[in-house]
């Protein structure tokens, strides 16, 4: 099962600030009654985006500016709460093939990282300056490169982290570990054998 | 050279290096429910594969179903038709389900337990963030999206970073009126949201051994909710003792020999942490929470933060938490006006949370307009409930007795807060949403904080209502 190597990202970006963003909010749990994850992107940020009626609230991603928008930028701890995989599915369905926060909650870093979606950590002054650069001119393309990793906007470069583990697997088209998890199933019936009770 | 629990059980469950620098773990039992499998099982079917140690799978229905009105098919199609499809999916894959009608079913953190599935030294992922409760048992337990509960599916194995170990010690002795949940709370508080975040916890001390499993299946539980996927307390006799006769337990010889096997488990002593905090049992109160993340709490005498007088970096947050709310800043908790008051959840809402609320519940009366609703975690613990008679007295105190289910702690089902209604909540989270309606608000405390608040009608100190003499009780 080849995948595609992730190298980098590029497109248009939207700002949605704020720290602690859990998966509740990224998708409520009701729209998670569903048997697949088809048809979860229009309900992401549901009820931080529509109103009661489901006519639009202001928020970045009802601003018609943004339309069309790859890149996330958010604050810290993001995707924290929930495990629900219907989160960064609902965000890749979306349109967004690339994060930028300051944080992560661990099990949505795995989840969006599985889908090949780079979550990338910035420092907060860069995230905000790359905001707003992005607020400035909304057809700018930033960009995440995976290898270095850095993110590039007009003729600025920032500083990033991605964690190796993430940052190998995009790279060589392994972010999906399904396939070499079954590579190994002759040490899994090793290593069961061994512990006796599985 | 001496381990921690945590090393021992993450060694010998180690398969191999991946070539992303990831371990392939194995994992010991696999749990699932209704709301995260059903893509899991999808993609088995496109892959052509399938369930490799289906003896090693259980699964159980609770997100979505009715609490009241139980009969299938539900009035609800969508959640009917979940209901059907892990049917299904058991049936076909080999899975053991423990539906409606085995009398075992429960929200899947309570059943794990309870059957004897969730044992010391073993390693259990299921696609629930609030996995970690199972790590009460000296069990290394892992929350997982649903890529990674098809990963388990096939190959009863994930590929996982190592986190570190951060051992928190409670020491000293609680004070009455001052249970688990407020532990949890606490430390939440004290470590932040995310301050736990790449690491495993592992909490001992006095408090710790003192706790019977149920307060530590509490704590656990909401480790998660301080950014550690991973939360676990050594095994002791208590353990033993708990596990002792259940369904999948071994039994007989095989039981002294796996008694013998976790003996030897719990972390040595002298073993090394990644980071080591300590906190004093006296220092906690009661607790609820005020804004719309599980850090965001105080003591029930305290009041409400008021954005101008906190760090500079919390400000926004505690803005938009008071935006959400609707509370004074600065004003105390104690006297919030609720509307509902929910007891249930896989934090709270097993045999012994129910007893305690029981024994000071009885000949009260939820106030007028409260809405209060008692949902037992599994249906086991709802059997043994009514056997005790302790389902009458909140009865007659005016909750409503239901069957076992997530219920309001997420809202997946008929139960969820109408407008912006508040409700005193047992569970788990106070996200913007979370039971149900986009601007219904929720307050974390514990069951009898929880009770408290049913009988005035408002955020209450239990200790007060029920007369619980304390000597950090300061009285009017
Ligand atoms: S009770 Fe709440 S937190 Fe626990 S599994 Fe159900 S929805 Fe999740």
């Amino acid at each position: 099962m080849a995948l595609e190597k992730i190298t980098k990202v590029e497109g248009k970006a939207v700002y949605v600030p704020g720290d602690d963003i859990d998966t509740d909010r990224i998708i409520p749990a009701r729209f998670m009654k569903c048997i697949t994850f088809d048809g979860l992107g229009e309900f992401a940020f549901y009820d931080v985006r529509k109103n009661d009626d489901g006519s639009d609230k202001p928020h970045p991603l009802n601003d018609p500016r943004r339309a069309g928008a790859t890149i996330l930028l958010t604050g810290s701890n993001f995707g924290c709460g929930s495990s629900r995989e219907h989160a960064p599915q609902a965000l890749h369905k979306a349109g967004f093939r690339g994060i930028v926060a300051e944080s992560y909650a661990e099990i949505f870093f795995g989840n969006s990282t599985t889908l090949g979606i780079p979550c990338f950590s910035a420092a907060r002054p860069d995230i905000r300056e790359i905001a707003a650069a992005v607020e400035a001119d909304p057809d700018l393309v930033v960009e995440l490169d995976v290898e270095t990793p850095a993110i590039r906007c007009g003729d600025k470069a920032y500083r990033a982290e991605l964690r190796d583990s993430a940052r190998n697997s995009l790279l060589a088209g392994r972010w999906d570990p399904i396939a070499e998890l079954l590579e190994g199933m002759e040490k899994v019936e090793e290593t069961a054998r061994r512990l006796n009770y599985v | 050279m001496p381990r921690s629990l945590f090393e021992k059980v993450w060694e010998s469950h180690m398969v191999r290096d991946l070539s992303s620098g990831q371990t392939q773990l194995l994992i010991g039992a696999h749990l699932i429910h209704e709301v995260t499998s059903p893509q899991a099982f999808g993609m088995l079917r496109e892959l052509g594969l399938k369930v490799r140690f289906p003896e090693r799978t259980f699964a159980t229905v609770d997100h979505i179903v009715p609490t009241d009105e139980r009969a299938e098919p539900f009035s609800d199609p969508l959640a009917d038709a979940m209901i059907k499809e892990l049917r299904r999916n058991c049936e076909e894959f080999g899975v053991t389900y423990f539906d409606i009608a085995s009398g075992r079913q429960g929200i899947v953190h309570v059943v794990g337990p309870e059957q004897g599935i969730t044992q010391p030294g073993t390693t259990i992922a299921c696609g629930d963030s609030h996995t970690s409760t199972h790590g009460a048992f000296g069990a290394i337990a892992f929350g997982i999206g649903t890529s990674q509960v098809r990963d388990v599916l096939a190959t009863q194995t994930m590929a996982l970073n190592k986190p570190k170990v951060r051992r928190i010690n409670v020491d000293g002795e609680l004070s009455p009126g001052v249970y688990a949940k407020d532990v949890i709370l606490y430390i939440i508080r004290r470590l932040g949201v995310k301050g736990g975040t790449g690491y495993a916890y592992e909490y001992g001390g006095e408090v710790f051994d003192r706790f019977n499993m149920e307060e530590r299946m509490t704590v656990c539980n909401m480790s998660i909710e301080g950014g550690a996927r991973v939360g676990y307390v050594n095994p002791d006799e208590k353990t033993f003792e708990y596990l002792k006769g259940r369904p999948y337990c071994p039994k007989g010889k095989a039981w002294d020999e796996a008694v013998e096997r976790w003996r030897q488990l719990a972390s040595d002593p002298d073993c090394g942490y990644d980071d080591v905090v300590d906190f004093r049992a006296e220092d906690i109160m009661p607790s609820v929470t005020w804004g719309i993340t599980p850090g965001q709490g105080v003591f029930i005498d305290e009041t409400i933060p008021d954005p101008d007088k906190v760090d500079e970096s919390q400000r926004d947050s505690v803005i938009e938490a008071l935006d959400h709310m609707k509370l004074k800043p600065g004003a105390p908790i104690k006297g919030t006006p609720i509307n509902v008051a929910f007891l249930g959840s896989c934090t709270n809402a097993r045999l012994t949370d129910f007893q305690e609320v029981a024994g000071y519940l009885k000949g009260r009366k939820v106030a007028r307009g409260v809405k209060a609703i008692a949902v037992p975690g599994s249906m086991a613990v709802g059997v043994i409930c009514e056997e005790l008679g302790i389902d009458k007295v909140f009865r007659e105190a005016g909750f409503e007795w239901r069957g076992a289910g997530c219920s309001m702690c997420l809202a997946m089902n008929p139960d969820k807060l109408v407008g912006d209604q508040i409700c005193a909540s047992s569970s788990n989270r106070n996200f913007k949403g979370r039971q149900g309606s986009p601007i219904g608000r929720t307050i974390l405390m514990s069951p009898l904080m929880v009770a408290a608040a049913a009988v005035t009608g408002e955020v209450s100190d239990a200790r007060e209502v029920f007369g619980i003499e304390s000597p950090n009780l300061v009285s009017a």
